[in-house]
């Protein structure tokens, strides 16, 4: 057990530094020259030459990257420099809006998705599978944004209920935060809601096909504790395994939907920080989202040992 | 226990309730196009940056809606001679940490631009050479070279003065909490959402100032903008685009206010500048057979609702420089067609244009490419991102290249970088003796009427050779709350807090 621990997380930094250095080069080859842009509307020669200076960017390559990741072993992201605030602050600050409503948005597919899809496998080729179809089809393909500028129209605009785009940290004042982040997370937790649902509805055809749903049955068990309490659980097992897996549609959702509701989330900072060609903040970026996932799947890993007994040997 | 705990939820609903309803004075909420850029006067790039400025940091000069020199911290100027001038300060001016605005401190922040490791403003004011403080309140500043449009400079960020003593504390940190003289102080800023500034009790023009904060908030999509205006999540939006206009004029909550930019759209015509400047459209006839191919007009009406103003110029129909003498041309196919045989090229002449991807553009090219191809003109559109385009400006791998510039008050900022030999904004890489000495010569003159004449020789000469074919005028289109009422806008486009207010 310790010994597949340790070799895991020997694999986890030669990932990370493969990441950085992808990242890096992927760059390099945009096209723009950063301190073109970064030099505003005069582009005074003398200006970009000093602004190249100062960010390295006249030397080599190799130096180049090497001087960030040398900040990076001593926590050191680089500053922004646009806005010429530290990296680490900025991801501070933006990471817990994004998590937030990543949070939010998976809850609110899972609240629509399971039992939508527990519905129509229960009430096979009914009126109810057909329209959790049709809804779930519809959820799929609707564009994030396209259906966020519909429900601000709506719900802001015409019905005045929430407020139409903006945030609020949770910790200043937590009703605002959910006002402000309810809209976002039902658009981004919509497509997710639609995969749920259709995951939920054929594991639970099959499963309500098992023998033990028709021993439960046979037993004199009631319709509602079959299906919740027996044909549901096994059901649920690939669903979440599909659940962790679409949690990178949710983080790359998050991109178009905090640009349509101005959330400033990690989303919305790296679109932005692409446009300025503001790199150390994309590196940093892509560096932390990269070490999240992986140690998240690390975690998984880890306790998909605890759970499996057979696992261990290995 | 049960009770205590509902008595303890119904209290704490309560007190919610209550604080979310207390009643505050008002407060200025603006949404920004796009986030600013560091909020430090020297080192600030940004065209919304400058918005944001407008409340946070007065200038020792201000232009007001006639394009008018105006003083703001000066109180006036007077030319020495045509390398020196004199400028007078407003007395008992103080800035944000309490500190006097003084000639020291004007000293400090003018020398700051010209030698601080980053400086965006280096570029406006090379031709400064040093400053002398006469007494507390005067200050004369002497110049390499005559250069007229200096005190022009003065109206934008290169004329705003900051704290010394804060300037020196916070090193280059300073963005992160400027200090300046303006009728607000800085707050908070929360990158890429929002940036909020606190009333400045003791400012200099306190009377004007009528609410107690501005927020400025960041929003990207024009259609998001446009739905917090109608919302009420903000009071005023700097830039409404025309297609969203009759959407905020039919709201009875809210309302449109224009005034004419100072900046135009243009397209720049490689005549010069690498491989791709020795093709057809370096031949001035060509050039002038695709100007007469075109109809500005049409695309007015077609792209921005008939709102902008179609001008051939490089100046704002509204400045004191325009030339009323030249006529902006109107489409003439038979010309277009007369002149491409005379320039004795095989047609149709194919060419590309570069066009930053946002819609209005895209749309304006392709206006442009139905209009010329009856003439004779296969135009590809190359549509990229916009920093690509600008590299590829600047490398001269374009043959035509559509590019918006914001504008400046004084004409030099609109001419001398674009039409100048080796100018950074040549992209065209055009090259004309004489037009480089009309511009030189206008930024010696001091004289306004003598300047009006060397520039309507410039316009002349810069529609003859038609380096850079402009297309039209925008304009700035502020969408406000019904609410608000007190708003000037001035052809810069910047949102001034003085005079505003918001009715409850």
């Amino acid at each position: 057990m310790r010994g597949h621990f340790g070799q895991r997380l020997l694999q986890v930094l030669p990932t990370l530094l493969m990441v950085s250095l992808l990242v890096f080069l992927l760059q390099q080859l945009m096209p723009g020259d950063p301190a073109l842009v970064l030099s505003g509307e005069e582009h005074d020669p003398q200006m970009i030459a000093q602004i190249r200076a100062e960010l390295w960017l006249d030397r080599p390559l190799p130096i180049q990257y090497l001087h960030w990741l040398g900040g990076v072993l001593q926590g050191n992201l680089g500053f922004s420099w646009h806005i010429r605030q530290p990296v680490v602050d900025l991801v501070l600050t933006k990471l817990p809006v994004t998590l937030q409503l990543g949070c939010m948005a998976f809850v609110i597919a899972v609240l629509i998705g399971v039992p939508a899809g527990i519905l129509s496998a229960v009430k096979r080729n009914s009126f109810w599978d057909y329209l959790a179809n049709g809804v779930g089809l519809a959820g799929l393909s609707t564009p994030n944004f396209w259906l966020g500028i519909m429900l601000i129209l709506l719900i802001s605009v015409d019905l005045g209920w929430l407020p139409p785009s903006g945030y609020v940290p949770l910790s200043e004042d937590w009703r605002m935060s959910l006002a402000t982040t309810i809209m976002p997370a039902f658009v981004l937790g919509n497509a997710i809601a639609a995969v749920l649902m259709r995951h939920t509805r054929s594991a639970m055809l099959t499963a309500l096909d098992q023998d033990y749903v028709r021993t439960a049955r046979a037993k004199g068990l009631s319709e509602t504790v079959v299906v919740l309490r027996h044909a549901l659980r096994n059901a649920l097992v690939p669903v979440v395994t599909l659940g962790a897996l679409e949690l990178g549609t949710l983080l790359a959702g998050a991109v178009l939907t905090e640009q349509v509701f101005s959330i400033p989330g990690f989303g919305k900072m790296v679109v932005d920080a692409v446009f300025t060609r503001d790199y150390p903040v994309v590196q940093g970026v892509v560096l932390v989202t990269a070490t999240i996932y992986t140690l998240l799947n690390l975690v998984a890993d880890l306790l998909y040992v605890l759970i499996n007994p057979r696992m261990r040997g290995a | 226990m049960r009770r205590v705990l509902l008595a303890a939820t119904a209290i704490t609903l309560l007190a919610l309730t209550q604080a979310a309803s207390a009643q505050e004075a008002p407060v200025l909420r603006i949404g920004l196009r796009e986030d600013p850029d560091a909020l430090d006067p020297t080192l600030a790039r940004s065209y919304v940056g400058r918005i944001v400025f407008a409340s946070l940091c007065d200038k020792l000069f201000d232009i007001n809606e006639k394009l008018e020199i105006v003083p703001q911290l000066a109180l006036g100027y007077e030319w020495l001679d045509p390398k020196t001038v004199r400028i007078d300060l407003r007395h008992n001016v103080k800035f944000h940490d309490g500190t006097d605005m003084d000639a020291a401190a004007v000293k400090y922040s003018l020398e700051r631009h010209l030698t601080m490791q980053g400086s965006a403003r280096r570029g406006e004011i090379s031709t400064l050479d040093h400053v002398d403080v006469v007494d507390p309140y005067t200050v004369k500043v002497s110049l390499k070279a005559p250069t007229a449009p200096f005190i022009a400079v003065l109206t934008d960020r290169a004329g705003m003065i900051v704290s010394p003593k804060a300037a020196e504390a916070a090193g280059k940190d300073f963005a992160l909490h400027p200090v300046c003289a303006g009728p607000f102080k800085f707050a908070e800023r929360v990158a890429q959402d929002h940036i909020t500034l606190d009333k400045f009790d003791d400012y200099w023009d306190a009377k004007d100032i009528h609410v107690s904060k501005v927020i400025f908030r960041s929003i990207v999509d024009s259609t998001t903008t446009v739905a917090n205006l109608r919302a009420g999540s903000i009071d005023l939006a700097e830039n409404i685009v025309p297609s969203d206009v009759n959407t905020v004029k039919n709201d009875p909550k809210t309302k449109i206010i224009t005034s004419p930019a100072l900046g135009y759209q243009s397209i720049n015509i490689n005549v010069a500048h690498g491989d791709l400047g020795k093709g057809p459209m370096s031949n001035v006839k060509v050039r002038k057979a695709f100007e007469a191919a075109i109809d500005r007009e049409a695309i007015n009406n077609v792209v921005f609702n008939g709102m902008f103003t179609p001008n051939a110029q490089a100046i704002s129909p509204s400045s004191p420089f325009y030339n009323k003498d030249i006529k902006t041309p109107g489409r003439d196919v038979a010309l277009a067609k007369k002149l491409l045989a005379e320039a004795g090229v095989k047609t149709p002449v194919t060419f590309s244009m570069n066009v930053p991807n946002s819609p209005v553009s895209i749309q304006t090219a392709e206006v442009i490419q139905s209009m010329v191809a009856e003439a004779g003109f296969d135009m590809k559109i190359k549509s990229m991102e916009f920093a690509t385009s600008l590299d590829a400006g600047d490398r001269g791998d374009f043959e035509t290249y559509m590019i918006a510039w914001s504008g400046r008050a004084d004409p030099d900022g609109n001419l001398w970088n674009f039409d100048h030999t080796g100018g950074p904004l040549n992209y065209p890489a055009y090259s004309n003796p004489e037009m480089d000495h009309l511009l030189d010569e206008a930024r010696a003159v001091t004289d306004t009427q003598g300047r009006i004449g060397i520039y309507k020789k410039v316009a002349e000469l810069a529609e003859r050779d038609l380096p850079i074919m402009l297309l039209y005028t925008p304009m700035n289109i502020v969408g406000t709350s019904a609410k608000l009422s007190g708003f000037v806008p001035v052809p810069d486009g910047l949102i001034r807090p003085q005079g505003i207010t918001i009715a409850k």
